[in-house]
């Protein structure tokens, strides 16, 4: 009889602690998907900031904008045939 | 007293009322059975709608990059504000809140969610900054909701405008590169399976079903600093000769590979409202043909030296400067009387170039033309490109042949022209031109004799020199080799009286040419139209800079004026 008994309690604890294992599980899982979710939105903000970055630094740095930059402030130009020295290496 | 009668058997109604109890209770059983059972799945299944959703998680479409890394075309991730005009109270506080956010007009914004208050989805506006989203989304209204989307960007604007293209609001290629590589650059949106409320709002993630495939980056054959340098001095001269239209093309003729592809008019791939009229945005390089004129009589001559009938220093008479061919007359601007195969280029004589083509065998005037790329498509893989025309010599008059000489009776675009002078410059080589960096050269076929181009290229130098017709061509420090063209524009019927295609094709350095360019420009009205006054400058300038831009040391050091000895002192 006694065996019954023990085998019963055995389960029952057992029933018990995966009763309690899905509490915790259940919680391990909010927690981690909070998580997720502040990620995804910090890795979208990056994102965002990326592409407003890689935007700027395009727009900076097209050729007609560094040619107006360096004619108009700078008062650059290409040096003509008659400024320019040509060295021939033998 | 009389006694009742005694009903001492109530059988009957207890049997009754017993079964009226079961049947009852057998039709609740029943009931309970077939929704426990038979339509289990289809309940359960509706009752998973109104709260799991899969949703796509949209999708990073790929840059488009040039041959260096420069950025072309770039998705950024914007937000678009849609409402489900079901849920959201239009009250007028809720709707003037609303509307400040969006900068929608509030009457505008009530109108709108009037008409379509029967629907759940309702785009309010696209494209929104994320910063402006989110202050939409603070003001915590019920059904408003907003959708993560990507929005194309061309940092180069104009200067790149044809080539690459533009997108659809939905980021699909419409035109340019954009459609031609759409697959390669789409990205697959994933999958995701969440947990919605009744309002809308996800409250949690059930499962990926799919991850996010960004799209990949293209990298192009281009260069963006020789592109625009072509972009820049293209739209000068057709603005300064107040030309209808216009096109350059810079190919490297041992690679195949297109440098830079510019076209006027352009516009704005930024402003979608540009976008609306298909003659500014078509590519005319590739899809618009013409007859090339003089800057066919190259091949012509290559065809006299392949016909093995001539050699560098035939004479061909060409006085007294025009003759007739079936009775059409046939004429040069002067009388340059016995001339040799250089002179003909160098002076472009028409009279000359159909003499040669009058003597050499049909076939082998068309089969030159045919093998350089006339008449065929030139397999880019550019949207709505144009295979050219040339017929089959078999169909042939004595004054096609004579026309075809001088670049008559036959079309071809920009870039097939730009592919044929390709051919001259590597050494007889045919590559299919490429938009793609590294990509072309596999299909290299040997379709003239290496002398042959040679010697082509060396008469060709003629036409810069100061005796040509296309002087203005010519790059200080450079030997350069090219031809001029003045074509009559096509017409119903004939040829227009006074209006003219202006182009230069040629190479540099002539002896072992590093580019091609071709310059075209339609209709200029400004009074000048010759291709060695129109066309050549830009030839010069676009040549001159990039050769600069490709460190590509000068052949020609004798041309260069003597620097100024302080210049050369070390710093």
């Amino acid at each position: 009889m006694s065996w019954r008994l023990t085998g019963v309690l055995a389960l029952g604890l057992a029933v018990l602690a995966s009763a309690f294992a899905i509490v915790a599980s259940q919680h391990e899982n909010r927690r981690l998907f909070q998580q997720l979710v502040q990620l995804e939105r910090q890795r979208d903000a990056l994102d965002i900031e990326w592409g407003r970055l890689q935007l700027e630094q395009a727009a900076l740095s097209t050729p007609g904008e560094v040619e107006l930059r360096a004619r108009r402030q700078l008062s650059m130009k290409t040096p003509g045939p008659g400024e320019t020295v040509m060295v021939v290496v033998p | 007293m009389t006694a009742r009668p005694v009903i001492d058997d109530y059988a009957g109604r207890r049997r009754l009322v017993l079964g009226l109890f079961l049947l009852g209770m057998a039709v609740l059983v029943g009931r309970a059975v077939e929704l426990q059972v038979f339509e289990h799945d289809f309940l359960r299944r509706m009752g998973d709608a109104r709260q799991t959703r899969t949703i796509a998680i949209p999708a990073h479409r790929g840059r488009i990059l040039d041959r260096n890394g420069e950025l072309l075309a770039v998705s950024t991730p914007v937000d678009s504000i849609w409402v489900n005009p079901q849920l959201f109270p239009a009250t007028p506080d809720n709707l003037a809140a609303l509307g400040q956010a969006l900068g929608i007009a509030t009457a505008d914004l009530r109108e709108r969610l009037a008409r379509h208050a029967d629907k759940e989805f309702l785009y309010l506006r696209r494209h929104l900054n994320p910063d402006v989203a989110r202050q939409v989304l603070a003001l915590g209204l019920p059904g408003v909701n907003a959708q993560r989307e990507y929005r194309r960007y061309y940092p180069m604007g104009e200067v790149f405008s044809h080539v690459v293209g533009f997108n659809d609001i939905d980021d699909h290629g419409q035109a340019g590169l954009e459609k031609a590589f759409d697959d390669w650059l789409t990205g697959r949106p994933g999958l995701k399976r969440v947990l919605r409320d009744r309002r809308g709002h996800i409250i949690d993630d059930l499962a990926l079903l799919r991850p996010a495939q960004p799209g990949k980056d293209l990298r192009l054959s281009l260069d963006a600093r020789i592109q625009y340098v072509a972009y820049r001095e293209l739209s000068r001269a057709v603005r300064r000769h107040r030309a209808k239209s216009g096109s350059i093309v810079v190919l490297d003729p041992h690679s195949g590979e297109i440098l830079a592809m510019a076209n006027q008019p352009g516009f704005n791939p930024n402003n979608r409202r540009e976008l609306g009229d298909p003659a500014r945005y078509r590519n005319r390089a590739v899809t618009d043909l013409f007859e090339p004129g003089s800057t066919a009589k190259p091949f012509t001559i290559a065809a006299a030296l392949e016909s093995g009938r001539f050699r560098p220093d035939s004479l061909v008479d060409t006085a007294p400067g025009h003759y007739r061919v079936s009775g059409f007359p046939i004429r040069d601007k002067h009388n340059l009387g016995k001339i040799d195969l250089a002179t003909i280029i160098a002076k472009s004589s028409n009279v000359g170039a159909s003499k040669l083509a009058m003597s050499i065998e049909p076939e082998q005037l068309w089969s030159v033309f045919h093998r350089v790329g006339f008449g065929q498509n030139t397999g880019s893989g550019f949207p709505g490109e144009a295979g050219g025309v040339l017929r089959d010599f078999s169909r042939w008059y004595p004054l096609d042949r004579a026309t075809l000489s001088f670049g008559y009776g036959f079309a071809v675009t920009a870039l097939q022209l730009a592919e044929a002078y390709g051919v001259l410059a590597d050494d007889g080589r045919y590559r299919p031109p490429t938009f793609l960096k590294g990509q072309g050269s596999d299909a290299v076929e040997q379709v003239l004799r290496p002398r042959t181009a040679r010697l082509v290229r060396r008469m060709m130098r003629g036409v810069v020199s100061p005796q040509g017709t296309g002087y203005r061509a010519a790059v200080p420090g450079y030997a350069v080799a090219g031809k001029t063209g003045t074509a009559k524009v096509a017409v119903r019927g004939g040829y227009a009286r006074d209006r003219y295609i202006a182009a230069f094709a040629g190479m540099a350095p002539a002896d072992d040419p590093r580019l091609v360019v071709v310059v075209v420009i339609h209709e200029p009205g400004a009074g000048q139209f010759y291709g060695g006054q129109v066309a050549a400058p830009v030839f010069s300038r676009v040549m001159a800079e990039a050769l600069n831009i490709l460190n590509v040391p000068p052949d020609d050091l004798d041309s260069v004026p003597a620097a100024d000895s302080a210049m050369g002192d070390p710093v």
